[in-house]
């Protein structure tokens, strides 16, 4: 008998604006020690199932219409709220996607570790403090944490982000629980993190025999991790099955079209950048800030980009790839002069920018534009689409009221919006039409340089695969010169035409992209590269670590 | 540049603002509280013409009488008619109560914004002197102000105002440092946009929820403390009169002639009523956030 069987389960959003079936009639099974990926994109229903398992749902406005969830027996959809409180955490365990906000800050790591020992709700479970300290210890260093004995007192600011993850993990497994819900473990880390945790996941799933759920966006984070796949989209379930089956012969449109989504393989489009005839010439640039915690000493520094030297060549995609606090969204905002720089010089067409006062700097702004990372925060919510795409033409005065309403249509056609949404608010749009009105606003006033920092890290795979395609057209039909900022290599190699490697303030590789993909002279590097999980489920499957 | 800030404020006044009334106008709650508001305010307009005693007009032979025929909310001890007093009190309460919080909000958004969006010693200065008008005891600071310039209606608006701004200019500071962080505003920077274009255009329409429920609670709590002040000989003097003053003398006379505080305790109540749903009104309105429908 399978550990997990749900049958037949619909969930519905009943909402203002009507119903919404966020899962509608899906069955699934895992069995004991087995690894089910449910993969999907944003509005999928894939984290819905799994909080509706453990009744994490806000009630209303989700209502469970029909189905069963059978754990060892037991029907999770109908148990009471105390036999559901035994459950979680007991039997059934969970890991939260951002590791930043799931730990409690004002208490020690070990004290939330051992709580749910000495404060078990089962009396004849309870363990005393020495027992259960032993017994943390144990666990966070099985979970790979250096030091345990010392680190059990130390408290979650201490930690990096890719530590807290170990650290929830050991949390969630410190009941030793049958069943494991891992909902996108690694999404908020970095691409080496991503893989140390990805491999601490599978070890621990093998030696505990534990069996896991493991929720991603990502067909290739699961390819090396999972036993069975299911596909789903628009709360169905579009194809499920072994994972082989689903890698190489998936018969599922959707699936093909997900596989398809992921970039990969080189640029394809010709390298269009003038040799000799740098736009950007960045000299020994520093961007310090002063360290917050230690203000009375005055003198300690975040050396957030540390001597940075760089060219950027007109009609260049330049990509500058690097992990989290690596300096490169400093970089990429020192240049446009949006961060203070400390030391060194931007020169931006002969001009040098530094030396410009803020007035002056005006007409230069409108030849260099910026596409940030999140849609959802980039964007005035006041502001209609007209409103935002209409106002640097109108500041920079390069439409009058005659021409704007014009203008701003061609600017909708560029991005590939529909002119009938022109006054609707930033809210009413997903989040890759939203990227689309930012690609809008930063391209409006035709500028010459585009710094697109993580444009499409916040977006789901098939949506990212088209705003790539979108800047791309871009560039070549405005002829653009671009920094392409990312921490994902794949989309990295998908779009540059050089590559920049960025470590700490500093750029330790640039090469041609193909160049540093086939032979990648520094260890970081190397590292980098080899991390990036791949759709690969056999390759996956004999990498080590 | 002003002929960019013509466009600017053309563009503005199309969507956000127009889109808010479209809004504001189905919402049946807020419109009933629009209505009463303005019919209070045209009451308290046409006061002399259409009251319908004078005053200061006394008759006391009668006394206090409970409302009757010829005085439809009774007569206070004087045997003034309680209508008429209250529709005065109205023109005073009504002028003091906007007016005031009026004042206080133009300062107060003004200076929160700066001071958050500006942010280092500029904030540190200014929100200083924020906490040092607090510290002041502004009873002290209303009667030296009443001391210097003489009793004068007017100068009670902007003694009111200058202390109901500080908690306004607190709240709009917070709004603003964590919108100042957000990616919109740095994009608006990297389009060249001036500071001030930054303030008024992206910054401020993302304070209005929080300023505008602020501000529908300090229009009755001004009402009040008018009330105080005329209490201490400091505002207004008998026999003009206000609703605050009325309430006030009708707290002593409650357990012989309680008409003398319903009724313009009702007239209050119903002021503030008014101002909630139409605050929340606004407030809904003016965010695209909530459904149109």
């Amino acid at each position: 008998m399978a550990l997990l069987e749900v049958n037949g389960l619909k969930i519905y959003f009943h909402t203002r604006n009507g119903l919404l079936k966020a899962v509608d009639d899906i069955s699934f099974s895992v069995d004991a020690g087995e690894t089910l990926a449910i993969v999907g994109e944003s509005g999928s229903g894939k984290s819905v199932t799994c909080y509706s398992l453990l009744d994490l749902l806000p009630k209303p406005p989700a209502v469970i219409e029909a189905g069963t969830a059978l754990f060892a027996g037991e029907d999770l959809l109908t148990c009471s709220a105390k036999r559901m409180q035994e459950i979680r955490g007991n039997d059934i365990a969970v890991i939260f996607q951002d590791p930043m906000t799931s730990l409690n800050p004002f208490i020690s790591i070990g004290e939330q570790l051992i709580e749910p020992l000495i404060y078990h709700r089962d009396k004849t479970r309870r363990k005393d403090r020495n027992t259960a300290r032993k017994l943390a210890v144990e666990l966070l260093d099985e979970v790979g944490i250096n030091n345990p004995q010392a680190r059990f007192d130390s408290y979650p600011h201490e930690f990096s982000g890719g530590m807290r993850q170990r650290v929830m993990i050991a949390m969630a497994l410190i009941n030793k629980p049958r069943l494991l819900i891992c909902d996108e473990p690694t999404t908020a880390l970095d691409v080496t993190i991503q893989a140390q945790i990805l491999a601490l996941i599978k070890t621990l799933q093998q030696t505990r025999d534990v069996a896991v759920i493991f929720i991603s966006h990502d067909l290739g984070v699961v390819a090396g991790i999972a036993d069975k796949v299911m596909v789903m989209c628009d709360g169905t379930v579009r194809e499920s099955g072994d994972t082989a089956r689903i890698f190489y012969n998936s018969e599922n449109e959707y699936t093909q079209k997900l596989l398809a989504a992921i970039p990969e393989g080189a640029k394809v489009l010709p390298n269009r950048a003038e040799q000799n005839a740098p736009l950007v010439e960045v000299r020994d640039l520093k961007t310090y800030f002063r360290e917050a915690s230690n203000t009375s000493a005055g003198n300690e520094y975040i050396k957030a980009v540390d001597g940075v030297d760089l060219d950027i060549q007109r009609g260049e995609i330049l990509g500058l790839v690097g992990e989290s606090g690596s300096g490169k969204s400093t970089l990429g905002r020192s240049i446009l002069q949006l961060a203070p720089t400390t030391a060194g010089t931007v020169t931006f067409d002969g001009t040098v920018l530094g030396d410009l006062k803020a007035k002056q700097l005006v007409p230069w702004r409108r030849r260099m534009q910026m596409i940030f990372q999140d849609p959802y925060a980039s964007l005035n919510p006041r502001m209609t689409v007209y409103e935002t795409l209409a106002e640097p033409l109108l500041y920079h005065r390069l439409a009058d009221r005659n021409s704007i309403d014009q203008q701003v249509r061609q600017l909708m056609d560029d991005v590939g919006l529909a002119h009938h949404q022109m006054r609707k608010y930033p809210h009413e749009f997903s989040g890759g039409q939203r990227q689309r009105i930012a690609i809008g606003r930063a391209i409006a006033t035709k500028p010459e340089l585009i710094i697109a920092d993580e444009p499409v890290s916040a977006l789901d795979v098939t949506i990212q695969a088209q705003i790539l395609d979108l800047i791309l057209d871009l560039v070549e039909r405005h002829n653009l010169t671009m920094l392409f900022i990312s921490h994902d290599l794949s989309v990295v190699r998908y779009i540059s035409d050089r590559v920049m490697v960025m470590k700490k303030g500093v750029i330790i590789e640039r090469a041609e992209t193909e160049t540093l993909w086939a032979n990648p002279q520094e260890d970081y590097t190397r590292q980098l590269l080899k991390a990036i999980p791949l759709a690969d489920p056999h390759y996956e499957r004999t990498r080590h670590w | 540049m002003p002929q960019n800030n013509q466009h600017n404020q053309d563009t503005q006044g199309t969507s956000l603002w127009r889109d808010a009334w479209v809004k504001l106008s189905k919402n049946y709650l807020a419109l009933f509280g629009l209505a009463v508001l303005s019919l209070l305010c045209l009451v308290s307009l046409l006061t002399p013409w259409i009251a319908p005693y004078g005053y200061e007009e006394q008759n006391l032979l009668i006394g206090a009488t409970a409302p009757s025929l010829e005085h439809w909310l009774g007569t206070d001890i004087f045997g003034r008619d309680m209508l008429t007093r209250i529709m005065y009190g109205g023109r005073v309460s009504l002028t003091v109560g906007f007016i005031a919080t009026a004042v206080a909000l133009l300062i107060g958004v003004l200076w929160g914004a700066v001071a958050g969006y500006v942010g280092g010693r500029t904030d540190a200065l200014m929100m200083r002197i924020v906490d040092i008008m607090y510290a002041l005891p502004f009873m002290i600071f209303i009667v030296l102000l009443m001391v210097v310039f003489g009793r004068n209606i007017l100068l009670l608006f902007l003694a009111i105002g200058a202390v109901e701004w500080l908690t306004m200019a607190r709240i709009v500071r917070s709004q603003v440092m964590a919108l100042r962080k957000q990616e919109f505003v740095e994009a608006a920077h990297s389009l060249g946009l001036s500071q001030w274009t930054i303030i008024r255009r992206h910054i401020i329409p993302n304070t209005l929820g929080p300023v505008i429920v602020y501000t529908t609670l300090t229009i009755p709590s001004v009402m009040l403390l008018e009330a105080f002040l005329s209490f201490l000989g400091l505002g207004i003097q008998p026999p003009q009169s206000s609703w605050g003053l009325l309430i006030n003398y009708g707290v002593e006379t409650m357990e012989e002639y309680p008409w003398l505080l319903i009724f313009p305790g009702i007239a209050l109540s119903l002021t503030l009523f008014a101002l909630n749903f139409l605050g929340d009104g606004l407030r809904d309105a003016l965010d695209p956030r909530t459904s149109k429908d």
